[in-house]
């Protein structure tokens, strides 16, 4: 009525519109490039199946406790413990396997074991009240040393466990796609569900945007961290299952050297460290990169040494790709 | 900002010619009383055997200084403390164990002096915030949220420029966007009290007028309100009755029809001073003098 003619449309470019988009984008193209580096500078490798193959196996044991572990940090929360859990569901595993014989209860253990880690992590980060990043360097040693002496530090064969059917459902093939791989995609599907479209994604991103205002609002804080970390420890002794039945050996130090990788590709994908923002697709994108790089160097004939040099180039060059578009498209 | 036409005003049912209503003094149901409350933290009692009620179509202003216990009798009421003492009754029926989400089932809504805001967000998640719509095992029906919230930009918001959707996220938005957010929020769940702290805070001239004026929009649907502000001038120009908070009590009660805006700054300023005020014993003496409203 009285008001003059919209004067807010100057303000505000194309650019707002994009906002969200330009991270997915940006990811997007950083995956492209590096990749098609890879096609340009060893084509006999990267253009064949076999290293997709080989991919497709072992990226999905760190990729599947990325996802939940974005939500985590989504809600700015963190968790360090999961290689940890990865080993010590593993023993939760061989405990119910062993004494009654069943892959499907040894599985059902190390799910509840990993279940069980996530709430302790969860219940001392909010009960107790300490920050995560502190509880999860404490539960890492926790429960790796619980794994290392409740078997102690023994491997244990797991051959048998391939005559069950529920092998071949976790580790085996279809149509010669690794289960792996097939897991990982339907874990990631199911992660952009709870993150995008239902509640407790959209509690996550208030308490990592704005944990006061979401206090102020209502929203149950203590319940949403917590579900958080019971989903990513379940997620962690999945991965370590997968692991583990893989090679069809248990070894207490599985998951070991997991977590920087799990966390690069969660950060390389664009997800917040202040929480409050987080891509699924991004995490997926990055858990590839990072997965990708040690076998594309060495495909394209640089020494073994390069990795390392490397993964950190693409972690800097990927992470400041989104400050930039942060800052440039205000999302 | 300039572009904000109509304000939130337009949209509680019923003109907002602000004929005030006989608020004081009718019998009705009490929206709100609030009986013998005290609350400390470590300690310190920060609210000491409270009293306080909010009739129907009333607009209560609550004024004190930084300390007095405002804020505190404010998150009292939405459920985000609990209170060491004393009673709290909703439309006459006792609340026992008041959380936030059941202070909002029956009917309270804040607009909060921070906002409470996620800014990353997009707009649609900000008004659902804690309220997200959900079907079937908790998925949320994302498209009716930003729906709704594309109706509540035009109408109420006044948001007509073209760049914001309900998928802007709150970052690029000017204060009095943020507010007109925070206040189209809790409008939108129906809500019979709204609490308003320090609204004004951060507002240019023409965006509070537009907040006064919402705020006379409430008392003319009915509904409740309770607005806290520094500034007496805005609570007085808009409240029915204004209660003075000193040190964690109550120090008095006010109907604007009765006192005057000197009298109440001088009563503001005693209280400050000392704790409590001489002025009410003039008025048993001379009775009505008839206060500006």
């Amino acid at each position: 009525m009285s008001a003059p003619p919209a004067a807010g449309t100057a303000r505000r470019p194309f650019g707002v519109a994009l906002g969200p988009w330009a991270s997915q984008i940006g990811i997007t193209v950083a995956f492209a490039l590096l990749w098609g580096m890879f096609i340009v500078l060893a084509p006999a490798t990267f253009l064949n199946l076999p290293i997709y193959q080989s991919f497709a196996q072992t990226t999905p044991f760190f990729a599947i406790v990325a996802m939940p572990l974005t939500m985590v940090i989504v809600a700015g929360d963190i968790d360090l413990s999961f290689g940890s859990i990865m080993s010590l569901g593993m023993v939760g595993f061989i405990a119910a396997w062993k004494l009654t014989g069943s892959v499907e209860l040894g599985i059902a253990a190390a799910l509840a074991t990993g279940v069980g880690c996530g709430l302790f992590n969860g219940i001392f980060v909010t009960y107790v009240g300490i920050p995560s990043l502190v509880v999860t360097i404490g539960t890492q040693f926790l429960f790796r040393g619980l794994a290392v002496a409740l078997v102690s530090g023994k491997q244990f064969p797991l051959v048998t466990t391939s005559s069950s059917p529920l092998y071949d459902v976790l580790v085996g093939k279809l149509f010669g796609v690794p289960m792996e791989f097939i897991w990982l995609i339907t874990i990631a599907i199911a992660t952009w569900l709870l993150l995008n479209r239902h509640r407790l994604g959209q509690n996550a991103y208030s308490i990592g945007d704005n944990a006061q205002a979401s206090a102020l609002m209502g929203i149950p804080i203590r319940r949403t961290r917590i579900t958080l970390f019971v989903l990513t420890g379940a997620a962690a002794a999945f991965a370590g299952l997968l692991n583990s039945l893989q090679v069809v050996n248990y070894y207490p130090a599985v998951g070991d050297g997991y977590l920087l990788p799990t966390l690069a590709a969660v950060f390389v994908g664009g997800t917040s460290v202040f929480g409050g923002w987080g891509s699924v697709w991004g995490t997926f994108l990055g858990a590839f990169m990072i997965g990708g790089i040690s076998a594309g160097l060495v495909a394209i004939g640089l020494s073994d040494y390069y990795p390392q040099v490397v993964y950190g180039a693409v972690i800097l060059v990927s992470v400041s790709i989104h400050a930039v578009l942060r800052r440039r498209f205000e999302y | 900002m300039a572009d904000t036409a109509d304000p939130t005003t337009g949209r509680p049912a019923g003109g907002r010619e602000s004929a005030r209503p006989p608020a004081a003094g009718v019998p009705a149901p009490l929206r709100l009383e609030l009986s013998h409350v005290s609350k400390s933290f470590g300690g310190v009692r920060v609210l000491r055997d409270v009293s306080f009620r909010l009739g129907r179509a009333e607009v209560v202003g609550l004024l004190g200084d930084n300390g007095a216990g405002k804020s505190t009798l404010i998150k009292i009421i939405t459920g985000f403390h609990r209170p060491d003492e004393g009673e709290i009754r909703f439309n006459g029926k006792p609340a026992e164990g008041l959380t936030v989400p059941k202070a909002r089932a029956l009917g309270v809504e804040t607009v909060y002096q921070e906002r409470a805001l996620a800014e990353q967000l997009p707009l649609w998640r900000n008004i659902f915030m804690g309220r997200a719509l959900s079907g079937p095992f908790g998925f949320l029906r994302v498209n009716e949220m930003r729906r709704v919230t594309e109706e509540l930009m035009g109408q109420s918001m006044g948001f007509t420029s073209a760049a914001l959707t309900p998928n802007t996220s709150v970052t690029g938005l000017s204060g009095g966007e943020r507010q007109g957010l925070a206040i189209v929020r809790a409008l939108h769940f129906r809500a019979d009290i709204i609490i308003l702290d320090e609204p004004t805070m951060g507002l240019s001239l023409k965006e509070t007028e537009k907040l006064i004026h919402f705020v006379e929009g409430i008392r003319a649907a009915g509904k409740s309100a309770i607005f806290i502000d520094h500034n007496i001038f805005h609570v007085y120009s808009v409240a029915d009755r204004i209660v003075v908070l000193d040190r964690g009590r109550v120090a008095g009660e006010f109907p604007t029809s009765r006192y005057s805006l000197e009298e109440l700054m001088n009563i503001m300023r005693e209280v400050a001073a000392g704790g409590s005020y001489t002025e009410a014993e003039r008025y048993r003496v001379t009775g009505t003098t008839g206060g500006i409203a």
